[in-house]
């Protein structure tokens, strides 16, 4: 067997190992394929979901779809530094200060609706982004706390200014500890 | 592998237990409290029942401002079953329903009812269950929960869910344990009232049918465990055992550990393993529910610390500030530099805000310490790694881990490390030699994950009803487009089919109007040629007389003259009365007859043809074969008038008769016509007149001279020429007419065709007949010429 004749079935096994490799490769890419874009998925999680558009983005979802296109992560006042945090882990960019341009961090409010002074518009419940304001045209309006995000978005378009921003009331159940009010009991 | 039940039964009759890992062994303060009897304090000024003094939902206030209530009698209603009712302590009045400073450790107000006593302590009306065996398990469950019954041990839960398992149950632990150093509530509770802590345990044997029940007392309390031992040992099913005395026994995953081996599952309950436990003071409760109907309403509450003068336990009615209790303990609380108040043992506890705080349902102790029983509370150090804490640890755990992941907030590495599986029985913060707090690290911990996940939660109830808006919105915003885009289809398709219609109309009109053209044309080109032939057959008679056969040119002048006479009639149908003459009737019954059968087509074609505009053009076809077919008759009707052998049509032979009558009647003297017939009517006078007028020439013919025929004649054609232009002009104007009115609607246009062609009908029916006259009287001066 000459010399060439080696390197020619060399060549031919090696070859044939790369179609067959390079077909199954071919075959798996197809087969497997990972359907969408599951990073807004990951930011909108992150996200409070507040709807208050803050950020300059109509929802959570479409400043997630920013993000995942590069705008900055910072235009969050509702999330804070926490939501700044995890998406800078996730993006694996740098945890900036939160943007003053869109606002500050607060305390968790609910719209609260002074009944008697409400004439029944419902613009506050066209404004509301998750439908949490209960009311009819010219029937009193309500806010259903548990569902209110605090977005601040009904307050102005109401004609007649009946709508504040009450913080949220704590709980027991809701309660943070704090290290400081219990002191640490050492029996002697 | 699950420690079987034989195993079990045989290691606890040895008088030996397993163990748990960890624990701690506390110095025992228990001396100070267990040595007098539980006391009964008086009333307190104020109670203050909070509505919610279990784990579960907060039921539903019953009570308003100003309400008198008995002491045992609700407060509240329960509205699901983890819910249970509060009792008012004693009678008196409710003075407000409103926020106090809870018994937690935040001090965070929660609804409470506020009684004021009026000393009396009167018992609301009770409803023992005496003969309990006999009721249905579900009858004494109610009473339970209805007693307001929760575990007293300390985490509160509903007793009548835990009394109602849904697995089979082999051991049923009453805990007695009572491992807290200070806390001796329990131990006086057995030691004075095992008796009917029996009975408890015998109320919950009947509900719970376990094979085996084990009293677990530590070994620190003899009297207890004696007492209880004499209280059970006629029930072989009752076994008390003694357990080593070590912290944390009697957490409930610890105890079942010690009693039978067997780890509770993580996120699983006591039931998973078959073991149900309960605290010797609910137990206490249960017969107090159950034997003589009392619902919880005060439970014994040990008062102890070096900075109390009269350490002990006291019987404390649910709702009583603590400072009531603390003044009748005596608290030294002005002598302390830094006065504080823990509610629960030093272990576990939590310094209370407040001293208004209330007691309830799951207080055991308050613990009043000295600055030297409780070290200072800045001396955290930084943790040194030594492991101990993990060695303390009975979850077995790793407190150093979980340390530095909560300190970090690191909250999901922490949640790997279990943090949830944390009793937080302090034994790790106990043995700290950093003195690191490290149970209130994980509190925090916890607490900040609890309050993630509730916004996680609300997050994403947030972003289902932003989402559901949204889709909402825009299934809106489209059902709006497809609406305009519908009415404009609509709006569109009306105009089209409007403009359809209109187009129809037109086409319908053009189509009438074509045929009514037509129509016109054709009867007055079968007017025409008639009258021409009239015309000329005068002249072609008149210039060959001989052609012409007698006969023939007899009948064709009968008919002729007969034809004249029901023009003539026709004229003066106006006038003409019922009683005309029978000729006279025949020729009108014939004409009209003969109208309806012209006129039928003509009006339903255009009624068609708007109808059907599609089919407008085979209609047209029709139109014209109606025609056509009208026309032999009308050409039969003319071939009369131009002397044709016998008419065919019915229409003629009818017409045919009468006119050969006439005749017939000519051919006798005409003067007797004449005489009689104007003497029959009036009516018929000028009808007579006209016939006369038409006869005179026939009849008199030999009296009158030629000129007068010729004039007579020249008059008739002038008339009839008149008559012709006239109807062709009236035929042109209603075609034009019509053609104008296409967008009248079409009944009216109907309604309207049918009156024209009935003008019109009379109109050539009136030219015709002129026409026919003339050539009649043509004729009859041609033969009278002849």
């Amino acid at each position: 067997m000459s010399l060439l004749t080696t390197i020619l079935v060399a060549l031919l096994a090696l070859g044939g190992l790369a179609l067959i490799f390079g077909l199954i490769l071919g075959y798996a890419s197809i087969r497997f394929k990972v359907e969408g874009d599951p990073l807004v998925e990951q930011i909108d999680e992150i996200l409070p979901q507040t709807q208050c558009g803050q950020c300059g983005y109509p929802g959570c979802k479409p400043y997630a779809q920013a993000i995942a296109e590069g705008d900055v992560i910072n235009k969050c006042p509702p999330g804070g530094d926490a939501t700044i945090k995890k998406l800078a882990e996730l993006m694996g960019v740098e945890a900036t200060s939160l943007d003053a341009a869109h606002g500050k961090e607060d305390v968790k409010k609910v719209a609260y609706i002074r009944e008697d002074e409400c004439i029944g518009c419902t613009k506050c419940i066209q404004a509301c982004p998750v439908d949490a304001i209960l009311g009819a045209a010219k029937q009193m309006h309500t806010v259903i706390v548990d569902e209110c995000t605090g977005c601040d978005l009904c307050v102005d378009p109401c004609p007649v200014d009946c709508i504040d921003m009450i913080p949220l009331a704590s709980n027991a159940s809701a309660w943070r500890w704090d290290i400081k009010a219990i002191p640490v009991k050492q029996l002697s | 592998m699950q420690t079987d039940f034989e195993q079990v039964i045989d290691k606890l009759q040895s008088k030996q237990q397993w163990d748990f890992p960890g624990g701690v062994f506390p110095a025992q303060q228990k001396e100070l409290s267990n040595q007098t009897q539980i006391l009964t304090l008086p009333l307190a000024q104020r109670f203050f029942v909070p509505v919610k003094q279990h784990i579960g939902v907060e039921g539903h206030v019953i009570v308003v401002a100003g309400d008198k209530v008995l002491k045992g009698q609700a407060l509240s209603k329960s509205m699901n079953d983890f819910a249970v009712p509060v009792h008012a302590p004693t009678s008196g009045t409710v003075i407000g329903v409103g926020p106090h400073e809870s018994a937690h450790p935040s001090g965070l107000p929660e609804l409470t009812v506020e009684i004021e006593p009026d000393g009396e302590d009167k018992w609301h009306e009770l409803s023992p269950l005496q003969d309990y065996q006999n009721q249905s398990k579900m009858t004494v469950l109610a009473a339970i929960c209805d007693a307001g019954i929760s575990g007293m041990g300390g985490a509160g839960f509903p007793t009548h869910i835990k009394a109602a398992p849904k697995k089979e149950v082999e051991f049923l632990i009453i805990n007695g344990v009572e491992c807290e150093p200070y806390i001796t509530s329990d131990d006086r509770l057995m030691r004075e009232h095992a008796w009917q802590i029996r009975q408890g345990i015998d109320v919950l044997t009947h509900l719970l049918s376990p094979k085996k029940i084990l009293i677990a007392i530590e070994d620190n309390k003899p009297e207890a465990i004696e007492a209880m031992q004499v209280a059970c040992h006629e029930n072989p099913q009752y076994m008390v055992c003694a357990i080593p005395t070590k912290y944390p026994a009697g957490g409930e995953k610890q105890l079942i550990q010690v009693l039978t081996n067997r780890e509770v599952p993580k996120q699983g309950l006591p039931g998973d393993v078959g073991v149900i436990m309960h605290n010797v003071g609910t137990c206490y409760a249960i017969a107090d529910a159950v034997f003589s109907g009392k619902p919880l309403t005060q439970r014994v509450v040990t008062v102890s610390g070096h900075a109390v003068n009269k350490p002990g336990n006291v019987w404390a009615l649910v709702g009583t500030p603590i400072e009531h209790l603390l003044t009748h303990a005596e608290y030294q609380g002005a002598k302390q530099p830094q006065p504080k108040v823990i509610m629960g043992g030093p272990m576990m506890g939590f310094t209370v805000t407040s001293n208004q705080v209330p007691v309830v349902k799951i207080t055991n102790c308050l613990l009043l310490p000295t600055a030297n029983e409780v070290a200072d509370t800045d001396n955290e150090q930084a943790c040194i790694r030594c492991g101990m804490c993990a060695d303390a640890c009975p979850a077995s755990l790793l407190p150093q881990q979980l340390f530095w992941h909560s300190k970090a907030k690191e909250l999901e590495k922490a949640q790997e490390y279990n943090l949830f599986d944390c009793i937080e029985c302090g034994a790790c913060a106990y043995v700290c030699p950093s003195e690191i707090p490290l149970v209130h690290y994980y509190r925090i911990a916890k607490a900040e994950i609890r309050i993630e996940q509730d916004e996680k939660q609300k997050a994403d109830k947030a972003r289902e009803r932003f989402e559901s808006r949204s889709a909402r919105l825009v299934k809106e915003q489209e059902a709006r487009d497809e609406k305009h885009r519908k009415a404009a289809e609509a709006r569109k398709q009306a105009m089209e089919s409007n403009g359809n219609g209109a187009k129809d109309k037109i086409a319908a009109a053009l189509a009438r109007a074509k045929a009514k053209k037509r129509q016109a044309n054709e009867s007055v080109d079968n007017q025409d040629p008639p009258i021409g032939s009239i015309a000329q057959q005068p002249s072609t008679t008149a210039a060959d007389p001989s052609a012409n056969t007698s006969s023939n040119e007899r009948v064709a002048a009968a008919i002729a003259r007969a034809k004249a006479k029901r023009a003539a009639q026709t004229q003066a149908q106006a006038k003409a009365t019922g009683d005309a003459g029978s000729s006279d009737e025949h020729g009108t019954e014939i004409e009209s007859a003969a109208n309806e059968s012209t006129t039928q087509p003509v009006d339903d074609t255009p009624i068609q043809a708007s109808e059907n505009p599609v089919v407008a053009g085979p209609i047209k076809t029709n139109e014209k074969r109606a025609n056509e077919k009208l026309e032999p008759v009308s050409e039969n009707a003319l071939t009369t008038g131009t002397a044709k052998p016998l008419p065919v049509a019915l229409a003629e032979s009818l017409s045919v008769e009468p006119a050969i009558a006439v005749e017939a009647e000519q051919k006798p003297p005409i003067t007797e016509l004449k005489v009689t017939k104007p003497r029959v009517t009036k009516a018929r006078v000028s009808k007579v007149i006209t016939t006369e007028e038409k006869v005179s020439p026939a009849s008199s013919g030999e009296s009158l001279t030629d000129k007068q025929i010729d004039d007579a004649s020249k008059k008739v054609k002038v008339t009839a020429a008149v008559a012709k232009a006239k109807a062709k002009r009236a035929a042109l104007q209603k075609a034009k007419a019509e053609d104008e009115t296409v967008d009248v609607p079409l009944t009216e246009n109907k309604e309207e065709q049918q009156l024209d062609a009935k003008k019109r009908r009379i109109a050539t029916a009136v030219a015709k007949a002129k026409a026919k006259k003339a050539a009649q009287t043509a004729n009859t001066n041609n033969k009278d010429e002849s």
